[in-house]
């Protein structure tokens, strides 16, 4: 083989182990999955499905649904809202006043993540239970009444609400929001910063006409790091909810695991995906930073 | 720490001023204390007659030019050079006509709407430029502004700078260790050492007339020979030089008679000569080796006590006599031979800038 021949080989052979395993574990089971969402039930209680490219499962997925859809992006999206709300000023701290604890703090960041994401929502589900430490707190600091006025504890409590949802998506999704913003955050050179100062700018004016903009990318990254597996999730709805809590992602595993219905629950994965989708591309539109440097 | 122990200095509008010394000597904190980056702990900074020791840097009007410029990487060129008249909420019209004139002043218009990223490195310090230029400061800081470029940009830069400076008016304060960029473009210099300013004059007076071995050693090359003195006579100090001769120096007055001094001889005022002159201002030495350089040829030579000398001799005119292993009488016209206190700290050696400081 001529040398030329093998370096424009090479970038295929490169791609080949991932591209298999893409197309043996996620596009063949994709296409399985649409199978599915187009066969129908043959009875009841039947496993047998066939093909018949009956549209009435996507029917189903779509009016039957529609809470937990709604419950999905708007949690999802609180979620994201709030881990960029307390992820970025973190991410800025250790970013440009870390030191040399940097690395200690982005370690603490990450840290939960040796833990079972299951075992930790557990955890959570007995700290924000009737007896448990917060729902303590908040009493012995009299805020319960301000709490039920902002809809965060229902009748006192604070486990199976909305608010526990959305905290613990908000928690488990934190450091997905961090990382990519610090990772933007800390490839600004600081003399842009003392640039800005010198043209006029205090120190917030420079934070928002400089730092800002350059950070948008991270901030990007991290909200779709944030959204996606936070609006599909669906263990901290069923450890920190109720049935009235339900996300799509909850519904989907009824219908696969519980209710045995295939291809109900195949067509609700892929109107899930395709409004995540539709949602990323406009998302990107209105806020791709692609063209910074 | 102490990164400038002492610096009175003041600077005349409309003035190119240099900051000159090697890599840690202080200059440019002293720089970002004009700047407003750093407070002095002691003694104060006036602008316009106003003390600013206090005033943050986005309320002082003087503006910088950054070592590596820099740059919004997020912005076009023209956003970058109306950053700061933006700040200042001028009026819009007003702002499009000082980033017009701006960016005409460093020859950037073409190039208004590139990205920095999309920029040569001359081009992205032009931008630089005309981004402090637009809001027209009582003073420019320049941080090691040529740092970043090759040697030919770097030389076309320093003439450019210096045209940009003359059709502005502004002051300008460079920062630089180079020597030749300072003696080239400033109209004064002052010579930083560890922290302290040695010495402030125009680029001839530094070179003619250092004020202390540092500064005779760091710009320009300089033979730097140590003796002791042992007369006056009027201006001139009669000095008995280690090697052997006794010479007569300018300058050095306040040197007393009996102290270790060191007489500082530029190459290029040196002669090789087969005889020695007859008012006596010459030394003996040994020719060591003879380094064609083009137009000029390297004359290296050793006296009695081992010091050596540098001379520059003209390479189409070479006597035959100036051969390795041959003696030489080192001869200079009168004025050359200046007087400074102290010994060298290695004697006899020749004080070239690369041995002063290696180029960062």
């Amino acid at each position: 083989m001529s040398i030329e021949t093998r370096r424009r080989l090479t970038p295929y052979l490169l791609l080949l182990p991932g591209g298999l395993w893409l197309a043996l574990f996620y596009l063949a089971p994709l296409w399985t999955l649409l199978k599915v969402s187009l066969s129908s039930r043959q009875g009841r209680f039947s496993m047998d499905y066939l093909l018949t490219w009956d549209v009435a499962n996507y029917q189903v997925a779509l009016t039957e649904f529609g809470p937990q859809f709604g419950r999905a992006f708007l949690y999802g999206g609180l979620a994201t809202v709030l881990a960029l709300a307390i992820g970025y000023p973190l991410a800025y701290v250790i970013a440009f006043r870390g030191g040399k604890y940097r690395s200690l703090l982005l370690g603490l960041v990450v840290v939960p993540l040796f833990t079972s994401y299951l075992i930790r929502t557990i955890a959570w589900s007995s700290i924000l239970a009737d007896n448990g430490p917060v729902v303590g707190l908040v009493s012995w600091l009299g805020l319960g009444g301000l709490l039920e006025s902002l809809w965060i504890t229902d009748q006192g409590r604070l486990l199976n609400t909305p608010a526990a949802v959305v905290g613990g998506l908000t928690y488990n999704f934190l450091p997905f929001m961090v990382l990519p913003i610090y990772v933007s955050l800390e490839r600004i050179d600081g003399a842009l910063v003392d640039a800005a100062n010198d043209l006029y700018c205090s120190a917030l004016a420079a934070f928002r006409k400089v730092v800002l903009p350059l950070s948008l990318p991270g901030v990007f990254a991290g909200s779709l790091l944030t959204f996606i597996p936070a609006a599909g999730d669906f263990i901290n709805a069923q450890f920190l909810g109720s049935p009235a809590t339900t996300m799509i992602g909850n519904s989907i595993q009824d219908q696969f695991l519980r209710q045995n219905n295939l291809s109900v629950a195949s067509a609700m994965a892929f109107v899930l995906m395709f409004v995540m989708i539709v949602l990323v591309l406009v998302y990107s539109r209105r806020f791709g930073t692609d063209d910074l440097a | 720490m102490v990164a400038v122990r002492e610096a009175h200095l003041s600077i005349g509008g409309g003035e190119f001023f240099a900051l000159l010394g090697p890599s840690g000597c202080g200059k440019t904190t002293l720089l970002k204390m004009i700047a407003g980056f750093e407070r002095p702990s002691r003694g104060r900074v006036l602008l316009d007659g106003v003390d600013v020791s206090d005033v943050p840097p986005w309320k002082r009007n003087v503006n910088t030019v950054f070592q590596q410029y820099a740059l919004f990487p997020h912005l076009s060129v023209a956003d970058n050079v109306a950053f700061g008249p933006r700040s200042r909420k001028l009026p819009a019209a007003e702002i499009d006509q000082r980033v017009s004139d701006a960016l005409d002043i460093v020859r950037m218009g073409e190039l208004a709407a590139r990205r920095p990223s999309h920029l040569s490195g001359g081009q992205q310090q032009r931008v630089a430029l005309a981004r402090a230029l637009v809001n027209l400061p009582r003073a420019l800081l320049l941080d090691e502004p040529m740092a970043a470029l090759d040697l030919k940009l770097r030389e076309a830069m320093q003439l450019e700078l210096k045209r940009i400076q003359r059709d502005v008016g502004i002051t300008f304060l460079l920062v630089t260790h180079d020597q030749g960029e300072a003696l080239t473009m400033a109209d004064r210099i002052a010579v930083m050492n560890h922290g302290v300013v040695e010495q402030v004059g125009t680029p001839e007076q530094i070179y003619q007339r250092p004020a202390s071995l540092f500064v005779a050693g760091f710009i320009g090359s300089a033979n730097l020979l140590p003796g002791t003195v042992v007369d006056r006579d009027g201006e001139d100090a009669v000095v008995q030089l280690c090697a052997g001769a006794r010479v007569r120096a300018a300058g050095g007055s306040h040197v007393g008679v009996t102290e270790p001094c060191t007489v500082m001889l530029r190459p290029e005022r040196l002669r090789a000569v087969a005889d020695p002159p007859a008012d006596g201002r010459c030394v003996a030495a040994t020719i060591t080796q003879v380094v064609f350089q083009g137009a000029s040829s390297r004359l290296e030579a050793v006296l009695a006590d081992g010091a050596s000398v540098v001379t520059q001799i003209e390479s189409h005119h070479r006597p035959a006599f100036l051969q390795p292993g041959q003696p030489v009488w080192i001869a200079w016209e009168p004025g050359a031979a200046f007087l400074l206190a102290g010994w060298p700290a290695i004697a006899g050696t020749s004080g070239d800038v690369g041995r002063v400081e290696a180029p960062r």
